[in-house]
């Protein structure tokens, strides 16, 4: 059985944005032609929905751009599915916001907002226009009380607009929460381009920056990390996976079945034209047995009373470095900046040299 | 309380997907307008599902509490009450229709 199942529709994008870790251009046509059929997406929301599978998030790129987007909608809710749509709104129409409306996806729609004001958004996006469309597609929705979110990016293009987008965010009816903003830039989920990867490392906010910007939005954030670490200090020694990754599943645009959305090493991956999801199910359980054996984790990561504070996975060192255990070390010092700012530790400590106090 | 008939024949809507998860039945909303609020799915226990699986279309209320009756272990009035309330709450969620043919 799986709860829900994560679909990638397609890398392509009507953005551009350079922090991206997946987009390839809207136009390519040799791209799309890899992609799905309608046919085969069709088989595969069948066959999650045959395990049990109640909702499917559909994302990409910007899945938005398939032409049979609807068809694909209104197959995945027929099937008693919700339906969760990651967009940049650029392309929702009349038609569209009106389909939402009477078939309602039952998840909020969730529309990236890379900035408030044409200059800000389309530093980040690249893309001539596309902030216009953008609010023209967030106004679609509400228009026809649609509910959705507006979460947003942090760069330097962006960054004094913040303020703004989360001004805006609270005029969004039924947006309890403040938008989620990630901070932690994630490389090239393919590792096809060296230059973007170094692009994209030079966007990353240091790690101080983000913990000031956390704290000054979070009033709660250095209670909460003092008690996850309380909670959960226990170090975890080599086993790789702690997290949900193969107890779902995520396919990706060409029908490569993923352990979770982010991973894609090839040797956990499973190919769906080889067999079916339950067949991926099996393949994914292998992974719960795996250890590190990177000298770097083993003396750091395994012995690290900080680990449920850190966003450290097989997934980031994959993008990162091409394997599943190499540390990230922008990660290892960003969850090192949070401890010491909600005192876990002292500035200049090394978790996984001392024990939890 | 919408009013339930022992004559009447109920009919899954058109406007739902149930399925079966589990063991669970959970009924789906397809548009908007049924159920509480449009993110609501519906969850029916072991009885419930018993009920809902016989809401066939061709069967009556009174058929169904017959048949309800001489599985479990329980008064026919308390059945009766039982499922009476589900199936008003079913008929106001908009989740099933009376079948007039």
């Amino acid at each position: 059985m799986i709860p829900r199942i994560d679909v990638e529709l397609t890398e392509r994008c009507d953005n551009n944005c350079a922090h991206c870790y997946i987009n390839q251009p809207a136009a390519d046509s040799q791209i799309q032609a890899r992609e799905l059929n309608t046919a085969a997406w069709k088989e595969i929301l069948q066959q999650a929905a045959d395990l049990g599978a109640l909702t499917v998030r559909f994302t990409g790129g910007e899945p938005l751009l398939r032409d049979d987007f609807k068809d694909l909608y209104i197959f995945a809710r027929r099937l008693g599915m919700k339906v969760q749509i990651f967009t940049n709104g650029r392309r929702v129409t009349p038609q569209l916001a009106a389909l939402l409306s009477h078939m309602p996806p039952l998840e909020k729609v969730e529309v990236t907002l890379y900035g408030t004001t044409q200059t800000s958004y389309e530093a980040v996006s690249r893309a001539r226009g596309s902030f216009q469309q953008a609010m023209r597609g967030i106004e679609l929705l509400k228009q026809e009380l649609v509910p959705f979110i507006v979460k947003g990016v942090l760069l330097p293009q962006n960054e004094e607009d913040l303020p703004l987008l989360e001004g805006f965010a609270r005029t969004v009816h039924g947006m309890d929460q403040p938008p989620a903003i990630p901070m932690f830039l994630e490389k090239r989920a393919r590792r096809d381009c060296s230059a973007c990867n170094e692009r994209i490392e030079a966007l990353r906010p240091i790690p101080e920056k983000i913990v000031e910007m956390i704290v000054q939005r979070h009033t709660n954030a250095l209670d909460e990390w003092r008690q996850l670490v309380e909670t959960r200090h226990q170090v975890p020694g080599p086993k790789l996976f702690s997290c949900g990754a193969g107890t779902t599943v995520a396919v990706d645009a060409y029908g490569v079945a993923q352990p979770c959305l982010a991973l894609r090493a090839p040797e956990l991956c499973f190919d769906l034209s080889q067999g079916s999801i339950a067949d991926a199910m099996r393949h994914f359980k292998k992974m719960a047995a795996l250890e590190a054996g990177h000298p770097d984790y083993l003396t750091r990561c395994s012995r690290c009373f900080l680990k449920s504070l850190c966003e450290q996975c097989p997934a980031r060192s994959w993008s990162e470095h091409g394997n599943l255990d190499q540390p990230v070390d922008y990660l290892c010092r960003l969850t090192h900046a949070q401890a010491e700012k909600a005192g876990i530790i002292e500035l200049g400590d090394k978790a996984w040299l001392k024990k939890k106090e | 309380m919408t009013a339930v008939h022992f004559n009447a024949i109920y009919t899954h809507s058109d406007d739902v997907v149930s399925r079966v998860i589990e063991g669970e039945v959970i009924i789906v909303p397809l548009v908007s307008g049924i159920g509480d609020a449009d993110d609501d799915l519906f969850s029916l226990n072991e009885t419930g599902r018993d009920i809902w699986q016989r809401l066939d279309g061709q069967t009556t209320v009174a058929d169904i509490l017959d048949a309800l009756a001489g599985e479990y272990d329980a008064p026919r009035d308390t059945i009766a009450a039982e499922t009476t309330a589900l199936l008003s709450e079913l008929l106001a969620r908009g989740m099933i229709r009376e079948k007039r043919d």
